[in-house]
């Protein structure tokens, strides 16, 4: 098994081949023929993919299961997986199973659906497994081309706008990306990450149009990448294009964007930001630390006042992505831990709410809170789901949430504690929205008169939380399950940060003097 | 001496002869009668002298004491210009027998400016190049107004005339200024006079003229105005001819000229090549999102492209050169597709090019829409399209060069320019479903595969590019030395 991460990653892709080339029509059974084919090929992808886990050397820092072929220009088709990456591979390919059952009663054009979710498993377990900087890219920004048509073309009634902002925003962030990545091909003579993880970029200070970059390349390269992970993630300010992907795109879209589009930011920094410009990123860090700390604290307090139920869980999205920054900045073994820790638990509990929203938004076409109250009267096994999750979104102990906010919290006291006091004070918030948000949709007398008739969560819909719940639930109260496969792996990026560092703090030294 | 001389541009004479040949057969025979087979002959003939080029001659050879150079650079172009103007030469037959604009003239006026086009990228002399450009043009300015009876055709070609007609004088002063200052019309000789220490002022002078004349031809911003009216105004196959095979030439004369004349004083014209190109794709970009019409809007698209490619050019190194080449035949494959779908735009069975009619037209013809939706992605530059890819080379080169900025303000520019690629996707995948559309089905097969094949090309030549990445690499290295 030479190419088990390009099998993994272009499963999805040709079963999309077979379904855009064999099957015809518009009916019922070529439409169920499309869910069943898609659903087959995702569970494949889910199957095989744990034969990467199965093998998987957590104690080895390295690239594992390397694949690696001359391209154009120079340039490498090569994949790989560390401790760092291989989770988002099993997060990804966990998902989307789910996010195909959870699209089972999509009747307008099935088979793009299918293809386009399809298309988009393989871009995002390429991102994951890339190990060149264009291919990297390559799928990076070919996400775009299908997440564009999932929200323009079976999204809500403002889908045009969501679509376009999505897309334009996200491309720009890019581009900026695209030429850094040009330059450190210019500045390294090569685009494969793993030679770049030990090139050292220049960091001597120097002035460019009269402003002083104190980091030199380093630091402009740093700032490049941030433009486009910082939108991906998204951090305040740039996050305003997330609540309205979210609430146009289907309920299938937003779960992909919230479980898996967004760890790509995350993944990306620690991937390239940190362990390739530790100078830059040291000069950075005060401003992403209070970027993450009022990020934390501005989206918790917007997610408030929100109305519209998936703009609020968006919001809150938004949030929790600020513990990841927040984390992956502490740069110590329990920040970029927690970091790690916090992007797949976030993965399973904002997917599965996108998903508790989706189950009443199927049965009342809206999603205002409003229109909403007294759930729990006809549909308890909902509400009882429902509340798992608003509790783990809350970071309740004993569910995942808890695990990855107490030791981004906890590393990031150590460097910063200020940082650490102001994001705290987002934990009571995020309490406060969360269970405001259930008191208003669940809790209370069903008095609404439309929702007399609602009935409870079908078994489909019971089997696509099941695996949920129990990530949820194991992993918060056993998190070396992560923790265990993360450690190796992130004490050698830490490990090489401090390196880095203390060098270049010597070598400034020794030019001053 | 002359036969050896002659061998050398067999190729031109041949097409040159076949041309003059037919039109005198045609003339004597059945007329617009023998348009149809001659349009397939002609196609073939450019085909086949493209493949025995690609596959015959080797290293550099001159011809006519220098004022012909034949080099891989100039193969390398040649091929791409005879194998585009062939494809578009089979697009147009059905779209044209079908508005009773199908004139025998039509396919020999095509090869009459390719054998200018060829002339103008193995030019080594001022003269020879003032002359394949002018070949070139003249063909040009009467098909772009082929349809007679239109208003707009018949304008088109009037205002592309006029405006031809001053960029050629401009070219001419320019070149008459190099003379005086260099003393010879020879590439090879200009050269030389700039390596005996500063390039003199008059020479610049003359430069800057050139460089002004060669980008109208290109259609770099300022010298863009003619290109949205012809463009709109040509029939849409002359279109689709125009937005290809003339680009390459004009840009192959372009790296010619300022390689081999102007070698060694890289740094005198590449902040001009800069500035053309920043412009151009700027307003390419800012431009084309308020067009209603198709036509117009692949007009300003082609500007912000060439703009792209002189961002390879102002490279002023190998890598520079190949990076244009290879954008040049990635742009020209992708526009030989996008014509073919705007030739298949029909309701009621008229010609439409309103981007509003595209409305829903993937519920109609999914397939025809999503290979359009590959190659307006590819057009934009997004990837895994290979109009990334061509995008990356150009990135690459310039910021190689040194000119960062110019690849930031390239990036910018492509983000702008994504908004109106993504437009048209809109109307076709998200549009309004009571609107009316276009017809569906009953297209043409011929238009159907260059669409197809078009669009394939796109994503699977991110493989290896089938070779055209080590062909423009060995060519862009003839140039430079």
């Amino acid at each position: 098994m030479d190419n088990l991460l390009s099998i993994v990653t272009f499963i999805p892709a040709g079963a999309a081949l077979i379904l855009a080339v064999f099957l015809r029509g518009d009916d019922e059974a070529a439409n169920r023929n499309a869910k069943w084919l898609a659903m087959a090929a995702t569970t494949m992808t889910f199957l095989v993919s744990l034969f990467i886990l199965a093998e998987f050397d957590p104690n080895d820092t390295g690239f594992q299961f390397v694949e690696q072929a001359p391209w154009l220009l120079g340039l490498q088709y090569k994949m790989g997986v560390d401790g760092i990456s291989v989770l988002f591979v099993m997060l990804t390919t966990f998902m989307m199973p789910l996010v195909i059952a959870a699209s089972w009663n999509v009747t307008e054009r099935v088979k793009e659906y299918m293809i386009a979710f399809l298309m988009l498993e393989t871009l995002m377990l390429g991102v994951f497994m890339a190990l060149d900087l264009v291919l990297f890219y390559l799928f990076f920004e070919a996400g775009l081309i299908p997440m564009f048509l999932i929200i323009g073309i079976w999204g809500g009634a403002n889908r045009i706008y969501a679509s376009f902002k999505f897309f334009l925003y996200t491309f720009l962030g890019s581009v900026l990306m695209l030429v850094a990545m040009v330059g450190m091909f210019a500045d390294a003579g090569t685009t494969d990450i793993e030679v770049l993880l030990k090139h050292q970029f220049a960091f001597e200070t120097f002035s460019v149009a009269g402003v002083t970059v104190v980091g030199g390349l380093q630091t402009l390269l740093f700032l490049a990448f941030f433009a486009s992970f910082a939108v991906k993630m998204p951090m305040w300010p740039v996050h305003t294009w997330l609540p309205d992907a979210h609430v146009q795109a289907p309920t299938a879209g937003s779960v992909v964007l919230a479980a898996i589009l967004l760890k790509m930011g995350g993944y990306g920094f620690l991937r390239f930001s940190l362990p390739m410009f530790p100078v830059g990123s040291e000069v950075m860090t005060p401003l992403v630390l209070w970027m993450s700390a009022i990020a934390i604290v501005y989206t918790s307090l917007v997610a408030l006042v929100q109305e519209d139920m998936k703009k609020l869980i968006a919001y809150s999205s938004v949030a929790h992505m600020g513990f990841v920054t927040m984390g992956i900045f502490a740069a110590n073994q329990q920040g970029v831990d927690g970091a790690i820790f916090q992007m797949i638990s976030h993965g399973f509990i904002s997917g599965a709410l996108f998903l508790c929203v989706g189950v009443i938004y199927d049965r009342m076409h809206t999603r205002d809170i409003d229109a909403y109250g007294g759930l729990v009267n006809r549909m308890p096994a909902y509400a009882l789901i429902f509340m798992l999750f608003t509790m783990a979104n809350v970071g309740l102990p004993g569910t995942s949430g808890f695990v990855g906010e107490f030791l981004t919290l906890m590393a990031v006291f150590q460097v910063n504690t200020w940082v650490a006091a102001v994001a705290t004070t987002g934990v009571i918030l995020s309490a406060a929205y969360a269970l405001w948000l259930y008191r208003r949709v669940v809790m209370g007398d069903l008095i609404k008169e439309s929702l007399r008739s609602i009935s409870d969560m079908t078994s489909r819909e019971r089997w696509i939380f099941a695996p949920l719940v129990a990530m949820t639930l194991l992993l918060g109260v056993y998190p070396a399950l992560v923790l265990d496969i993360t450690g190796p792996a992130v004490a050698a990026l830490v490990g090489n940060y401090d390196t880095a560092l203390t060098a270049a703090e010597a070598a400034s030294q020794l030019a001053s003097n | 001496m002359v036969s050896a001389d002659l061998t050398l541009v067999l190729p031109e004479i041949l097409l040159a002869l076949y041309a003059m040949g037919m039109l005198i057969v045609a003339v004597y025979t059945t007329k617009d009668g023998l348009a149809p087979t001659l349009i397939w002959m002609t196609a073939a003939v450019m085909a086949a002298l493209g493949l025995w080029i690609a596959t015959t001659g080797e290293g550099t050879a001159t011809a006519f004491n220098g004022m012909l150079v034949l080099d891989g650079f100039a193969r390398f172009a040649k091929v791409t210009i005879l194998l585009s103007a062939a494809a578009v030469l089979i697009m147009s037959e059905a779209y044209m027998k079908s508005r009773d604009l199908l004139r025998f003239e039509y396919p020999l006026l095509v090869a009459l400016s390719a054998v200018g086009m060829m002339v103008m990228v193995s030019a080594g002399d001022l003269m020879a190049l003032y002359m394949g450009l002018e070949l070139q043009s003249l063909a040009l300015y009467v098909v772009a107004s082929l349809r007679r009876d239109s208003v707009k055709s018949t304008e088109a070609g009037l205002k592309y005339f006029v405006l031809g007609a001053l960029s050629s004088g401009l070219l001419l002063y320019g070149a008459s200024l190099v003379y005086g200052y260099a003393g010879t019309t020879l590439f090879s000789g200009i050269i030389e006079t700039a390596q005996h220490g500063e390039v003199s002022v008059g020479l610049l002078f003359g430069l800057v003229f050139l460089i002004s004349g060669m980008a109208f031809k290109v259609s770099a911003v300022p010298f863009h105005m003619w290109t949205p009216d012809v463009y709109e105004g040509s029939p849409t196959p002359v279109t689709a001819f125009f937005a290809t095979a003339p680009k390459v030439a004009a840009m192959g004369l372009f790296a010619r000229v300022l390689h081999d004349a102007f070698g060694n004083a890289v740094s005198d014209w590449s902040q001009i090549i800069a500035l053309l190109s920043v412009l151009s794709m700027f307003l390419g970009a800012v431009a084309a999102i308020g067009q209603t019409n198709i036509k117009r809007l692949m007009a300003f698209s082609s500007i912000a492209h060439m703009g792209y490619a002189l961002m390879g050019l102002a490279a002023g190194t190998v890598l520079g050169v190949q990076a244009m080449l290879i954008y040049m035949a990635i742009y020209v494959t992708m526009n030989i597709g996008t014509f073919a779908f705007i030739l298949m735009m029909e309701k009621d069975g008229q010609p439409v090019t309103d981007i509003a009619s595209l409305n829903m037209y993937a519920k109609r013809e999914p397939g025809k829409a999503l290979a359009m939706l590959v190659l307006l992605f590819s057009l934009a530059g997004v990837p895994p399209m290979l109009g990334f890819f061509g995008k990356f080379y150009v990135l690459r080169a310039a910021y190689e060069a040194g000119l960062a900025w110019l690849a930031i303000a390239g990036v910018v520019a492509s983000v702008i320019g994504a908004y109106y690629y993504l437009r048209i996707v809109f109307f076709m995948y998200f549009g309004d479903e009571s609107k009316e559309g276009l017809d569906s089905g009953g297209s043409n097969t011929v238009l159907w595969g260059f669409l197809m094949a078009s669009a394939a090309i796109m994503v699977l030549g991110i493989a290896n590019m089938f070779g055209v990445e080590t062909a423009a690499a060995a060519a862009a290295e003839t140039l430079l030395n």
